[in-house]
């Protein structure tokens, strides 16, 4: 099947020499959600603003649900709503006459009951009249989530939504961005945040300096990479470790308290049951037991420090 | 075309005039018609009539045209500049829209306003000094063509100008001195030969001469060439946003 964003050997050089992008490759399916994790400066928001026409591409080709961004960018274009990393918002006019413009920049005609409805998914129905100065910041971030949304678009860019929002306004995105994949939307997220990629993404690509080091399925990646540990409290402390659990990788930690087993996630070998049986068959008496797996966050910097 | 993206452009622009409307509107009249009590009332009854006009009523083109360009460079500077200091340019970039028709909002929407405060001043005129208006349709002509070739240059230095005293700098040092210089307040053939060669190369007074002319049929060079300047001026201003269209200059990096 078609995807819905093709990124083709992207690259971008700006004028003063920096290369923000080298040779990205990146196809992203209708209806995923992909997460593109990287520090400051990494590239992500050069790589949004390519694909929704804002910077010009030094080399490569994006094509959105088929149509080429600088050819035919009125196609592609009508099908991209952006929520730019900075609150750049006016200032003077009303949410409601905000809404109204952007919808009209998109060549659509005017859809009172659409504007009122975004409004009140976004909790800013309340504020429809007021001067976009006087709302506080998270309402300027749903603001301009609501401009993105209020054309209809098949693919939403979200730059870093939930920077410096409170945690009830970070639950709604990602709510939100559920409900937008429901509705066959594809949603690609730039974060900084790894919790934000884990709880919401179906894959999760990592951006460096440029590159786009990895792109994987979120579930798969944690899996292969990340590491799980198993640990078990003792009931008394020992002395030293019984060849039989050496063997298989356990180690002795807390003054003989406890013992520790790491493993990879994608090792089948390792069944915690049949650990849990070796350590019985050693004789040793268990008094508590936890498994515990490296967050997308470990692996991330795992990955970074791996590319450096 | 995206016929209602221009429209939307036009409109949230006409909308800042409305919730400003006594910058935007009332101080430019007020400041023209203080020119008209000033020169024409004041003074104008201690000078001689100019090519047989009175003196009040010869500078009511001149002063229209010096409110109208200066409004025309300030509207259409602003519009554009505005979005890109605010950053909220990144809307219009990403819409499914061409430069060609963003220009064409935002510069009809500056020339709106200016064509709005020139023909207020030109009502208001007539309270003050006898006005004649030989050739309206010329008039309208001229005046629709200064607010549009105006509007269009001051989009150019709104792209152009990277902070705010860059946006003033050429409407300031070098647009009002044009103006004054161009005829506005005199007729080119009160002044020296010599400096009447020179003030042939100030484009304004093509602009002035033409636009006094469909008033009172009098003018200081051909009303040809001067519409034919005004088209020159607008050809250069097109081209300039052309090329901005083609590069993204000041626009996209």
């Amino acid at each position: 099947m078609q995807p819905m964003l093709s990124i083709q050997n992207l690259t971008k050089t700006y004028a003063g020499g920096n290369c923000a992008l080298s040779d990205v490759n990146l196809d992203v399916a209708k209806g995923e959600i992909l997460a593109l994790l990287g520090p400051n400066g990494a590239g992500k928001t050069t790589m949004i603003s390519i694909i929704c026409g804002i910077v010009t591409a030094t080399s490569g080709k994006v094509l959105v649900g088929g149509y080429d961004n600088v050819r035919d960018y009125r196609q592609a274009r009508s099908l991209i709503g952006l929520v730019p990393q900075e609150l750049t918002t006016d200032a003077f006019e009303t949410p409601w006459d905000n809404l109204s413009f952007s919808r009209g920049l998109f060549g659509l005609p005017s859809n009172p009951a659409l504007v009122e409805k975004v409004l009140k998914d976004l909790s800013l129905w309340d504020k429809k009249d007021s001067r976009i100065m006087t709302l506080s910041g998270g309402m300027k971030r749903r603001l301009l989530i609501a401009k993105a949304l209020v054309h209809e678009p098949k693919v939403l860019f979200l730059d870093e939504p939930t920077a410096g929002v409170d945690v009830e306004l970070r639950q709604d995105m990602w709510r939100l961005v559920k409900e937008m994949q429901e509705q066959g939307v594809t949603v690609v997220l730039t974060t900084h945040y790894i919790e934000e990629a884990e709880a919401i993404a179906d894959r999760v690509g990592i951006i460096n300096a440029g590159k786009l080091v990895l792109v994987e399925d979120k579930t798969a990646l944690m899996a292969n990479m990340g590491q799980k540990q198993l640990q078990i409290d003792l009931k008394a402390p020992l002395n030293s470790l019984p060849d039989s659990l050496q063997a298989l990788g356990f180690s002795l930690q807390k003054k003989g308290w406890q013992l520790l087993l790491k493993y990879q996630g994608n090792d089948k070998q390792v069944e915690v049951g049949a650990m849990l049986a070796a350590v019985y068959a050693a004789g040793i008496e268990v008094a508590d037991i936890h498994t515990a797996q490296s967050s997308l966050e470990e692996i991330f910097i795992e990955l970074l420090q791996e590319g450096s | 075309m995206n016929w209602r993206a221009i429209w939307a452009i036009y409109k949230f622009e006409m909308a800042r005039t409305r919730r400003t409307i006594t910058q935007s509107i009332v101080s430019p009249v007020i400041s023209t018609c203080l020119y008209f009590v000033v020169f024409g009332g004041a003074i104008g009854s201690r000078i001689q009539q100019v090519d047989g006009i009175e003196y009040g009523a010869f500078i009511v083109p001149g002063l229209i045209m010096l409110s109208i360009m200066t409004q025309s460079l300030s509207n259409g500077s602003f519009g554009i500049y505005f979005p890109k200091f605010s950053g909220t340019i990144y809307e219009i970039l990403s819409a499914p829209i061409s430069f060609w028709e963003a220009t064409i909002g935002y510069v009809g929407a500056a020339a709106s306003k200016s064509m709005l405060i020139g023909l207020i001043i030109l009502f208001t005129a007539g309270f003050f000094v006898p006005l004649q208006i030989a050739h309206p349709l010329w008039m309208v002509t001229f005046l629709l063509l200064t607010c549009i070739t105006f509007s269009l240059f001051g989009f150019l230095i709104g792209i152009w100008a990277d902070g705010f005293e860059k946006l003033q700098l050429i409407p300031l040092l070098v647009v009002t001195p044009l103006v004054f210089l161009g005829g506005a307040f005199y007729s080119i053939d009160m002044l020296s030969e010599t400096w009447q060669t020179i003030t042939l190369f100030n484009p304004v007074v093509y602009l002035i001469s033409g636009f006094r002319w469909s008033f009172y049929e009098i003018s200081d060079v051909g009303v040809g060439l001067s519409l034919f300047m005004v088209m020159v001026f607008l050809g250069i201003c097109l081209g300039l946003v052309g090329y901005i269209f083609k590069t993204g200059y000041r626009i996209k990096q």
